[in-house]
C-alpha cells in the first residue's frame, strides 16, 4: 500500500516537475541574462561564467526606468482599485438583485471582454489625442478598467453566487440596511473573491504592452513593459539585452509579492459554517 | 410581543404564478401557530412575507394592530431563524449573537448581558468563542435561535428550522423549541413540511396546499375532523387508509362490503353535486381486531376478512398491512400527495395499514377478522376533496342520522 502510494507519488512529481521546469525556464534564462557582463552575454552558456550586477545599476541610474516603474505602479494600482470596486457592486447586483436590463448588462460585458483590444488602438488614439488624454495616466486607467471590469465582474459574480443568500436574509431580519447587510456581511465573506480578482485585474493592468506603447509617448505615463521597447545600450552599437532583462526581472517583482501578499487571503472554505455543512 | 394578522395575503409573482392565495390568518399574541404543507405549497413564501423578505402583492399584514406591508424587515422587530441555520461564518457565537443588537445600537454592557442570557438559556456559554464552522450541526441551530432571542422581538419566525438535524437531535431540539416559547411567551409562526412536528408542537395548525389554506385547527381537531381529502392524508402517521365507494340502493359499496349509511347521510348523498363514486378514508387504528372486541358493543359497523400480509410489532402496538382487492380510490388531491410523500400505497387503494393492540393475534398470511366501526369512516368527494361526513365541523362517520 504504501509502495504504491510513493510511486503514485514519484509520477506526479515528476510531472509537476516538467511543467514547473517548462513555465519557468524563460524566467530563468532571463534571469541569467540580466546577470551577465555585457561581453558574455551571447556566449551560450545557460549559466553565467562571470556574475555582475551592471545591468540592474544601469537601469536604475536611468530616469527612464524609474520613471516607468512610477507610472506601472501608480496606472496600476488606480486602475486596480477603481475596477474592483466598480466590479463588486456590479457583480453583486448581477448575483443578488433582478432588475430590467440585466441579461443585457451580462452580455455587454462579455461582448467588451471579447473585443479585440488591436482594433481599439486606432480609435482610442484619436480620442485622447482630442481630449488631451493622451500620453497621460488617466489615458491609460480609463482603458484599463474599461477591459479588466468584464473579468472582475464575472469573477466576482462566481463568489457572490456562492455565498448563501439566506445569510443576506438573516442579516436583514436582524435589523441590518441593505446596505449594512452587504458591508457587515456580504462583503468579509467575498473578501476571498475580492481578493483573486484584484491579483487578476492588477496583472492584466501591469502586463499590458498593446495600449502602453499606442497611447504614451513620453515617460510622462510610459508604463515599464513600453519602456522596454525604447531601451539602448550604452553606445548605439550595443545591444540593451542585459538592461531589458534586468528591467523584466524587476518589474515581475511586484507581482510575486503583490500574490504572496494576498494569497494567504485567498483561503478557501471561508464561508464554511454559515449554513449546514 | 404582538399579534399577527393576515388579511387576504397574496403574493403573486412577475411570470403569474400565485404562491400564496388569499390568506386570511390571525395570530394571537403569544400564540404558536404552524404552517404546514408538501414542499411547494406556498408556507415558506407567506413566512418570508410576513419577515418582509418577499413583497405583498395584494392583502394586508398587521403586526401589533399596525400595516406593515410596506415596512423593511428590520422595522418590523421580527427575528427569523432559517433552515440553513445563516449564521455569519465570519464571526464568533458571541458576535453571532450580538449581532442584531449590535445593528440597533445597544450600549456593550447591555449586550453583554442580554448575549449571556440567552446563551445561557440555550447552554451556549461554553461556546461563546468559538466560530460556526466548528460546531455540530444541533449547536449551529441553537445558536441561530439565540440570535433571535437575544432581542426580544415582537414574534419568531421558524422556517422549517429542524429539518437538518438527525432523527434523534430533532426530537430533542423540538422539546427544546417547544419550552423556549412557553418561556418567552412570544407569537411565534413556525413552517415545517413534517406532520408530526406540526402536531406535537403548534397550539394551532394551518395547513397549507398549493398556496391556499386548507384548514386551521388545533393539531387534535384537524386529525379527526379533516375538512378535506387532503388534510386526511397529510395529517396522520401511518395516514389514512382510502378506499373507493360506490354509492347503489342507499348503501356503500365497498372492497370491505356493503355498508348502511345514516338518515342524514343518505341526503347528503343524494345531492346533485355529489357523484356516485367517492373515496372512503379510514384511519389505521380505527380498524378493530374483531377477536379482541367480540361482544362489546361497538355501535353500527361490518366485519370483514382479509389475509395479513405483513405484521410489524412495535411493542406497544402492531402494524398489520392487508391486501384488499377492489376498485382504488382515486382523487386529484390524493394523487398529489402520493406524489409529495412518495408514499404510492395511498393511490393503490388496495392496501390497507391497520394498528392493532399488541395483544391481537394476526399473523402473516393468516385469513384475520377486523371490525370496521361505521362512525369512524370518513366520505370524500372525489371531484373536490371535500369531507362529506362532516357535520357542524365534526366527523360523525357514514351512519349517523
Amino acid at each position: 500500500m504504501a509502495r504504491k502510494m510513493s510511486g503514485r507519488h514519484v509520477r506526479w512529481g515528476l510531472l509537476d516537475l516538467l511543467v514547473v521546469i517548462y513555465a519557468l525556464f524563460p524566467v530563468v534564462w532571463i534571469a541569467s541574462l540580466s546577470l551577465k557582463t555585457t561581453a558574455t552575454l551571447a556566449d551560450g552558456n545557460f549559466i553565467p561564467r562571470q556574475w555582475s550586477l551592471d545591468s540592474y545599476q544601469q537601469i536604475f541610474q536611468t530616469d527612464q526606468f524609474v520613471r516607468s516603474l512610477i507610472n506601472s505602479i501608480g496606472i496600476a494600482v488606480i486602475s486596480t482599485a477603481i475596477a474592483v470596486v466598480l466590479a463588486i457592486l456590479a457583480a453583486y447586483a448581477i448575483a443578488r438583485l433582478d432588475f430590467p436590463g440585466k441579461k443585457a448588462l451580462v452580455a455587454a460585458a462579455l461582448l467588451t471582454a471579447m473585443f479585440p483590444q488591436v482594433s481599439l488602438v486606432t480609435p482610442l488614439f484619436e480620442i485622447e489625442r482630442r481630449l488631451g488624454l493622451f500620453d497621460t495616466w488617466l489615458g491609460l486607467i480609463i482603458p484599463y478598467i474599461a477591459f479588466a471590469l468584464p473579468l472582475a465582474i464575472y469573477t466576482l459574480t462566481a463568489f457572490f453566487q456562492q455565498i448563501p443568500w439566506d445569510l443576506e436574509k438573516a442579516a436583514k431580519t436582524d435589523g441590518a440596511t441593505q446596505a449594512q447587510a452587504f458591508q457587515k456581511v456580504i462583503v468579509p465573506l467575498a473578501a476571498p473573491g475580492v481578493f483573486t480578482t484584484m491579483i487578476l485585474v492588477f496583472i492584466f493592468c501591469w502586463n499590458d504592452f498593446l495600449f502602453a506603447i499606442s497611447l504614451t509617448s513620453t515617460e510622462r505615463a510610459r508604463t515599464v513593459p513600453a519602456a522596454l521597447s525604447f531601451f539602448t545600450g550604452a553606445t548605439q552599437f550595443e545591444d540593451p539585452t542585459g538592461a531589458t532583462s534586468a528591467a523584466a526581472v524587476v518589474i515581475t517583482i511586484p507581482i510575486i509579492v503583490f500574490v504572496l501578499l494576498f494569497q494567504r487571503r485567498i483561503v478557501a472554505g471561508l464561508t464554511s459554517g454559515a449554513v449546514k455543512g | 410581543m404582538a399579534d399577527v394578522v393576515l388579511d387576504k395575503v397574496t403574493k403573486r409573482f412577475d411570470d403569474g404564478t400565485i404562491a400564496v392565495k388569499e390568506v386570511d390568518l390571525q395570530i394571537a399574541d403569544g400564540e404558536f401557530v404552524i404552517l404546514v404543507g408538501p414542499s411547494g405549497c406556498g408556507k415558506s413564501t407567506l413566512l418570508n412575507m410576513i419577515a418582509g423578505l418577499e413583497d405583498i402583492s395584494s392583502g394586508e399584514l398587521r403586526i401589533g394592530g399596525q400595516r406593515v406591508n410596506d415596512r423593511e424587515p428590520r422595522e418590523r422587530d421580527i427575528a427569523m431563524v432559517f433552515q440553513s441555520y445563516a449564521l455569519y461564518p465570519n464571526m464568533t457565537v458571541r458576535e453571532n449573537i450580538a449581532f442584531p443588537l449590535k445593528l440597533a445600537k445597544i450600549d456593550k454592557a447591555t449586550i453583554d448581558k442580554r448575549v449571556n442570557d440567552s446563551a445561557k438559556l440555550l447552554e451556549l456559554t461554553e461556546l461563546l468563542d468559538r466560530r460556526p464552522a466548528n460546531l455540530s450541526g444541533g449547536q449551529r441551530q441553537r445558536v441561530a435561535m439565540g440570535r433571535a432571542i437575544v432581542r426580544s422581538p415582537q414574534a419568531f419566525l421558524m422556517d422549517e428550522p429542524l429539518s437538518n438535524l438527525d432523527a434523534k437531535l430533532r426530537v430533542q431540539m423540538r422539546t427544546v423549541v417547544a419550552r423556549l416559547q412557553k418561556q418567552l411567551g412570544t407569537t411565534m409562526v413556525y413552517v415545517t413540511h413534517d406532520q408530526t412536528e406540526a402536531m406535537t408542537l403548534g397550539d394551532r395548525v394551518v395547513v397549507l396546499r398549493g398556496g391556499a389554506v386548507q384548514q386551521v385547527g388545533k393539531p387534535q381537531a384537524l386529525y379527526d375532523n379533516p375538512t378535506n381529502i387532503f388534510v386526511a392524508g397529510f395529517i396522520g402517521s401511518p395516514s389514512m387508509n382510502f378506499l373507493h365507494a360506490s354509492v347503489a340502493d342507499g348503501m356503500l359499496r365497498t372492497a370491505v362490503g356493503d355498508l348502511p349509511v345514516g338518515r342524514r347521510m343518505q341526503k347528503m348523498l343524494e345531492a346533485p353535486d355529489v357523484p356516485d363514486e367517492l373515496v372512503m378514508g379510514v384511519r389505521p387504528e380505527h380498524f378493530l381486531d374483531a377477536d379482541l372486541v367480540e361482544g362489546q358493543d361497538l355501535g353500527p359497523g361490518v366485519q370483514f376478512e382479509s389475509t395479513v400480509d405483513l405484521v410489524e410489532s412495535l411493542g406497544s402496538d402492531k402494524f398489520v398491512y392487508f391486501t384488499i382487492e377492489g376498485a382504488s380510490a382515486s382523487a386529484a388531491e390524493l394523487e398529489e400527495l402520493a406524489a409529495d410523500t412518495g408514499d404510492t400505497a395511498m393511490l393503490s387503494g388496495s392496501n390497507l395499514t391497520v394498528r392493532f393492540p399488541a395483544e391481537s393475534t394476526a399473523t402473516a398470511g393468516q385469513p384475520h377478522r377486523i371490525w370496521l366501526p361505521l362512525n369512524r369512516i370518513h366520505l370524500f368527494n372525489p371531484a373536490t376533496g371535500r369531507n362529506l361526513t362532516l357535520h357542524d365541523g365534526i366527523a360523525a362517520g357514514v351512519a349517523s342520522d
